[in-house]
């Protein structure tokens, strides 16, 4: 065969595997959409799950999966954003900044699962906060420590030295350069990771089931006392999320239309996972032609 | 005088804030490493009581094929056989990373090289989409699509190592391919200009310098989609049977070390055997991500050592 027939035919190849792909790829996100948005509803959205009949819905699931999304942010934000600080700003390059980079890459590295077992030996166990928010805000916490302070140190480092120097130059110590000039900045990149990260959480499932737990107590929702443990706001109750929800179903198999349920939820988790990719995208341009006025 | 002493010695507000910024970040960095070390030394004290306390043979526990903690093996001891669970997951990683490579390689040729166009319009951003995936979603149509497929098209109940392979072949395929297509863009311009020059097609190029070129990167893609793929817990445990039977084919129920994992360490007692053994293959988990991460960094330090030369 000579190299043109060759060339040909590789192409072809080539063309025939990224076709396939495609087809593969379009066709999951083809299959969850037709399967799952009929079944959203507003009633769907809203209503509790019933675990023995059919025409329940995945309200309390929703609102507990942004809960979570929502504390393990507030959680882990300050602390990577300092971690990530330190990282670029002040470490100097020498072996134990290197051991410290290894150190988080393996903890990124490490399987949700082990995540999640760690959650429940230390957060569940050890400190006796039980199957509860809390509990499974810290194991996402852990789960997102990693990708957050390495996104936001990218972020930081792409900012040009200038910056840093026309900072020093006016007088400004380290710290104060950092906070009042690189860091909003970096701004419009450090929430795009943020976001980013947001739809990781959002469809987290393994590291939950043994730290936020696997039921969904009745909720008042008239009651925001977050002392109260039927309030919405408890940081203390158990609280099973929309993912969880999907693996419970149909690993028990005990409800009805669990079929019906879950191609539903999913498709609900695709969504919000698509929007806040698109919302990642959307603020982080918004930011920057706010903030660079272009 | 004194007053002017004092504020030449006093340390100024800014250098007081200046300390302060520092010591607030280096907390935040030191509590992440520290969290670290919190999780190797839980679970590596939980999974060594299996051995320290109990008393189980480490060889046996990773070569015995019965697994029952809590009744008696034929031989007299526990029932603690991790082989069934370590050979499920090592099966499934091997076979899905065996699956996606040609196809994620492949796509990511056509993304870099034959198409960039529309590699950078359609490819990039499905793949990018699909990693955020969740993995229920995954293990959801691996129950509605591929057991079913798998059971009228290989007979068995559907449930088993094939079906796990397929779920983390789609699973791992995007993570693999934009990696290494970053591989790929990462190798010069001029190795490609070059190729052209000497007469070369397309395919020689591709094939003959460009394929070579991005050897170690996209090795790491490949490691790095095997560790997800052991690591995987869910998707794989609603498709793969759960029985904790040494395979004999891919189309009989079977068990990985998480599966097992996410189905039993609820239904045990903490302390007792059952649990410590369950910690154990925890404990395996841990390892055998930290092996994929040295693989990785020895990866990457021989491609770099290689591009110097």
């Amino acid at each position: 065969m000579n190299a043109k027939r060759a060339d040909k035919l590789a192409t072809g190849i080539l063309y025939a595997v990224a076709a396939l792909v495609v087809i593969i790829l379009v066709a999951l996100l083809g299959y969850i959409l037709v399967q799952g948005v009929p079944e959203i509803s507003w009633h769907f959205l809203t209503s509790p799950a019933l675990a023995f009949e059919a025409g329940g819905g995945i309200g309390i699931q929703l609102f507990n999966s942004f809960y979570l999304l929502i504390l393990a942010l507030v959680i882990s934000l300050p602390i990577s954003l300092g971690a990530g600080i330190y990282l670029n700003e002040y470490a100097s390059k020498n072996t134990i900044t290197g051991l410290i980079r290894t150190t988080i890459e393996i903890l990124s590295s490490l399987p949700s699962v082990v995540v999640g077992l760690f959650g429940y030996l230390f957060f569940v166990v050890q400190f006796k906060l039980g199957f509860s928010i809390l509990s499974g805000a810290f194991a996402l916490t852990v789960f997102n420590l990693p990708i957050l302070t390495r996104s936001i140190e990218e972020a930081l480092a792409n900012i040009p030295d200038s910056q840093r120097e026309a900072g020093y130059a006016l007088g400004l110590s380290r710290w104060e350069t950092v906070t009042k000039i690189v860091v909003p900045a970096a701004l419009p990149s450090i929430i795009t990771g943020v976001v980013l990260s947001a739809g990781r959480i959002f469809g987290e499932a393994a590291a939950l089931i043994y730290t936020a737990g696997q039921s969904a107590p009745a909720l008042d929702f008239s009651n925001w006392n977050p002392f109260d443990i039927s309030s919405p706001l408890s940081p203390l109750r158990p609280a099973e999320t929309l993912a969880v929800h999907i693996w419970k179903i149909n690993s028990e198999g005990i409800m009805p239309d669990a079929k019906a349920v879950s191609a539903g939820a999913s498709a609900v988790l695709i969504i919000a996972v698509l929007l806040f990719n698109f919302l990642a995208r959307w603020l982080g341009k918004r930011l920057y032609k706010h903030l660079t006025a272009e | 005088m004194d007053k002017i002493r004092a504020s030449l010695l006093k340390k100024s507000v800014a250098s007081k804030i200046e300390r302060r910024g520092k010591i607030i970040s280096l907390s935040c960095l030191a509590l992440i490493i520290l969290v670290v070390f919190l999780i190797f030394y839980f679970v590596a004290s939980r999974g060594l009581a299996t051995f320290f306390q109990n008393h189980i043979n480490l060889w046996s526990f990773l070569s015995g094929i019965q697994w029952n903690p809590g009744t008696l093996g034929t031989n007299g001891q526990p029932a603690v056989g991790a082989l069934p669970m370590i050979v499920g997951s090592f099966l499934i990683t091997i076979c899905s990373a065996l699956l996606a490579t040609p196809f994620a390689i492949g796509t990511a040729v056509f993304m870099t090289e034959i198409s960039p166009r529309r590699g950078a319009r359609i490819l990039r951003p499905v793949t990018e989409l699909l990693v955020g995936i969740p993995s229920v979603v995954y293990g959801f149509i691996g129950l509605q699509v591929v057991v079913p497929f798998v059971r009228n098209t290989f007979g068995g109940s559907g449930y088993g190592i094939l079906s796990g392979t397929f779920v983390l072949f789609v699973m791992i395929l995007p993570t693999v391919t934009s990696m290494s297509a970053d591989a790929l863009n990462a190798v010069p311009r001029y190795y490609r200009e070059a190729s052209l020059a000497l007469g070369a097609t397309r395919w020689q190029t591709i094939y003959k310098v460009v394929l070579r070129a991005a050897i170690p990167g996209m090795l790491t893609a490949v490691v790095f989609g095997m560790a997800r793929a052991f690591g995987e817990a869910l998707a794989v445990q609603m498709v793969i049977g759960n029985a904790t039977l040494l395979p004999h084919n891919l189309v009989s129920p079977a068990s990985t070390l998480t599966s097992i994992l996410t189905m039993g360490i609820g239904n045990t007692v903490m302390g007792s055997l059952q649990n410590n053994a369950l910690w154990s293959l925890a404990m395996i988990l841990l390892l055998m991500s930290l092996f994929f991460n040295l693989v990785i960094r020895y990866i990457g330090r021989k491609g770099k050592l290689n591009n110097e030369r």
